[in-house]
């Protein structure tokens, strides 16, 4: 009784009060599920289960965290079951952009906004690889050399964010790639490695150990400035070595990939905010840092209008790439 | 000489008592974990994952190994006594393992399979110790095109073997291909098969269809012939332990035969699924007992269980050395090593000496102690066949039930699963060959991924197929393969039309 009357009461604070921290508004009464919208051990999953460990080891909350691979689909399957939980705040799912994104090129059967929209908590970027033999030492000679139109650009998945961008290379640096989907980022990366392919437009952390291995390089970074100084990669160089694509004449500023958290629709503004909050403290962690390193992510929090106004534009940037290829869905 | 220097290095870090008590605990837990329903080596280790974040990355990569080495065993548990394949690779397994558990003789089986199995590890280890730099450069030389012709060999070893008409081994294939193409195409990007059902974006997935196809089919059959209905008056003699395992080497030839298989298709990365099919179908056709495969041969266990654990453990190479993971658990380990801090890769050998040959070391000593406390529990597993079938019927149900539901927390696959059960059910009943269909549900879409993108690649031209030596081999390799056996029949029916005719009756009665 004494209980209730208490959340209740802070319940009509948090109402009253507008914008107060919301941690006493809401809180969880029973186990939660993180559902990650990828199978194990890809780059969402990784996400999902450090920041179940962060909550739990820093004892963020009382309930217990359950981690649910629902990656079929391009991670379809875990937003569709998402979109059916409606109202459920014991649902959290990790996804990327393709929340947004694939609705637009493919018949799934739900939308971003099916989803209430936590955070954006990292942003993964985007290089230009090539193979270590290969004769093109900036981006400008790659064009050059791709003019031929014999290239073959491979990536993750189709119509997904690697076909946007080599759609965007073609337009931006006048040329025309043969785009060929794999299934992951890592295996994309081993077939540029064996000589398949001529490039790939791998995440930092997909073609690390192939970098340090000396089987490809980057040539730049779809990115306004180049990224910040961390330890060497290979013998002389690291991140920050990395030439910005616009400085080396392809003119694409910013393409990158954030990780995005959402619950399902229909939950109330207080269960947003208590993980709205519960975000911001995990990413204040030590251990985050470390996580953000280890990956080679880049650290960034968008929540509530700033990250309305990033789909928005996202979106608008792959309605036309989209538009452009014709892979838009009725 | 200098990896036998470095190996010896790794044991000095494997074989310390704090590493060896962690074997034994992966172990048990992996035993466990692969019997249970549903929850196999993937959820197993991804639970036990966040347990080592605080280890030290070697002790942290031995747990999770030898729970997988446990789960692997574990796996082949279900599939020998309860017709129930736990992972994709122990589906060739129950092809002989099963009818085997059912004739009596469970121990044999149970021991047979994890002689064998153990075999095979150590083989696959060895390779990775003396080999690992050769073996890294192997698996880059795989393009989509050498995918292609690594999925189409495996194919068509299976496929040219099996005993069934041809023309039902076609439908049972055509079948499979249709139903591993529901779900997403990674190469259109767009949404196939889903018939409406929108959940179905994630495609089937391959335990579900195996639990009913196996499991509740078998159960259906069982229930139909009054003489499945008694429980199984085994034997369970710890004697018996240890002469399935004596009498291992009399299969010689079949031990390396399959551990050849195995470790080729562990390093082209083909992946222990296909390394079993493919190993169980050559057993089938050059064993001199083939003809009998199907009905309890000691071949037909050992074949897919070496060719498995060959696979499975030189599949770790490409693991460590590409950042490939060759299996879902693979998958899961690699994400492991990225939150330790370690990147795998060419590199990892280099700068990560102690990690790379402490792990090796530990695939040696972590093996040797699973099969030992494996075998331990056989009579154990082994008494589970003298439970009555009434008793035993439902508990098959309850497990594929929970099994199915656990995949991904959802209803329709168990609906998906019973249906499948029907399924198998009527292909037993009609002669229709099980094995191309489970073949094609696992591997058939990345086979057809793979074609694809090699038509991307050739701009649409089969010439592709015959580009280099490697391919080319592969392909002719393959459609060797699948001619043998026509050509076989065609002429022997020329010489003798009658027995010919009465040999495929035979056959009817084994289908797979």
């Amino acid at each position: 009784m004494g209980r209730t009357s208490t959340f209740l009461l802070s319940a009509a604070v948090a109402v009253l009060g507008g914008t107060m921290p919301a941690l006493a508004a809401w809180q969880p009464q029973k186990p939660i599920e993180f559902i990650a919208t990828a199978g194990p051990g890809g780059g969402t999953d990784n996400l999902a289960r450090a920041v179940q460990n962060i909550i739990t080891k820093h004892k963020l909350i009382e309930q217990p965290i359950v981690v649910v691979n629902k990656g079929g689909g391009s991670g379809a399957e875990g937003y569709v079951y998402g979109k059916a939980s409606a109202g459920d705040p014991y649902k959290v799912i990790f996804g990327t952009s393709n929340a947004w994104q694939q609705p637009l090129v493919s018949k799934v059967a739900f939308n971003y906004t099916d989803l209430t929209p936590i955070a954006a908590m990292a942003q993964d970027e985007f290089l230009l690889w090539v193979k270590q033999d290969a004769p093109y030492k900036t981006a400008g000679d790659y064009l050059k050399a791709a003019a031929s139109g014999e290239f073959k650009m491979g990536g993750a998945q189709s119509k997904d964010t690697d076909e946007v961008l080599t759609r965007m290379i073609e337009k931006v640096g006048k040329v025309k790639l043969t785009y060929i989907p794999f299934k992951s980022g890592a295996e994309t990366a081993v077939q540029l490695a064996g000589g398949h392919l001529d490039s790939h437009v791998n995440n930092p952390s997909e073609s690390l150990g192939q970098w340090r291995g000396g089987t490809q390089r980057p040539l730049c970074v779809f990115s306004p400035k180049r990224l910040p100084q961390g330890p060497k990669i290979t013998a002389t160089e690291g991140w920050s070595d990395v030439p910005t694509c616009v400085e080396q004449g392809l003119d694409i500023k910013q393409y990158e990939q954030p990780r995005t958290v959402w619950l399902p629709g229909k939950v109330t503004p207080e269960q947003a905010a208590f993980y709205v909050d519960l975000m911001k403290k995990v990413q204040a962690t030590p251990e985050w840092k470390d996580y953000i390193e280890k990956t080679s992510q880049v650290d960034t929090f968008l929540t509530g209008a700033e990250l309305e106004k990033f789909i928005k534009e996202d979106l608008e940037r792959v309605k036309q790439v989209a538009g452009e290829q014709g892979w838009l869905v009725k | 000489m200098d990896n036998l220097a470095e190996l010896l290095h790794g044991f000095t870090i494997a074989v310390t008592a704090p590493h060896l008590a962690l074997m034994v605990v992966g172990v048990l837990l992996g035993i466990l974990v692969g019997v249970l329903p549903g929850l196999g080596a993937p959820n197993g280790v991804s639970l036990l994952l966040p347990l080592t974040f605080g280890m030290q990355p070697v002790s942290a990569i031995i747990l999770l190994s030898s729970m997988y080495w446990g789960a692997l065993f574990g796996g082949s548990v279900t599939s020998i006594l309860f017709n129930i394949p736990g992972e994709p690779s122990s589906v060739a397994t129950t092809f002989d393992g099963y009818p085997m558990a059912r004739d009596g003789r469970p121990t044999t089986a149970l021991a047979t399979a994890f002689g064998s199995a153990a075999f095979g590890a150590l083989v696959g280890v060895i390779l990775i110790t003396f080999l690992a730099s050769w073996v890294a450069q192997v698996a880059l030389a795989f393009g989509p095109a050498e995918y292609f012709a690594v999925y189409f060999l495996a194919f068509a070893s299976f496929v040219g073997m099996g005993g069934a008409a041809p023309i039902k081994t076609v439908v049972a294939l055509a079948l499979g291909f249709a139903i591993a193409a529901i779900g997403i195409d990674t190469v259109s990007g767009s949404v196939r098969l889903t018939m409406g059902v929108d959940e179905l974006v994630k495609g089937v997935s391959f335990v579900v269809a195996v639990m009913g196809l196996f499991g509740i089919g078998e159960l259906l059959v069982a229930v139909e012939e009054e003489f499945h209905a008694r429980a199984v008056s085994s034997t369970i003699d710890w004697r018996e332990v240890f002469r399935a395992v004596a009498r291992l080497p009399r299969h010689g030839v079949a031990l390396l035969r399959s551990a050849a298989i195995g470790c080729w298709m562990g390093i082209t990365p083909g992946g222990p699924t296909a390394a079993s099919f493919m190993s169980y179908g050559i057993a089938r056709r050059f064993s001199r007992r083939g003809r009998h495969f199907g009905t309890g041969e000691v071949e037909g266990i050992i074949s897919p269980e070496t060719a498995d654990h060959a696979a499975g453990t030189s599949a770790l190479l490409p693991m460590l050395s590409l950042g490939i993971p060759g299996s879902a658990t693979a998958a899961v380990m690699m994400g492991g090593l990225m939150i330790w801090g370690l990147n795998p890769g060419p590199m990892l050998f280099v700068d990560q000496k102690d990690f790379v040959w402490g792990l090796i070391a530990s695939m040696y000593v972590g093996n040797i102690v699973a099969v030992v406390l494996v075998l331990l529990t056989v009579p154990v597993f082994a008494a589970l066949m003298r439970i009555p079938f009434v008793v035993i019927a439902p508990l098959i149900v309850i497990i594929c039930v929970v099994g199915a539901y656990s995949v991904s927390n959802s209803y329709l696959d168990v609906v998906m699963m019973l249906g499948f059960g029907i399924v198998g059910y009527l292909f037993k009943k009609l002669f229709y060959p099980l094995a191309p269909l489970v073949l094609a549900i696992v591997i058939g879409d990345k086979a057809e991924d793979a074609f694809r993108q090699s038509m991307l690649i050739s701009k649409g031209s089969l010439g592709i197929f015959f580009a280099n030596n490697l391919v080319t081999c592969l392909i002719v390799g393959g459609i060797a393969l699948l001619l043998l056996p026509l050509v076989l029949q065609l002429t022997r029916l020329w010489r003798k039309p009658a027995s010919a005719a009465t040999e495929t009756s035979v056959q009817e009665k084994v289908i797979i």
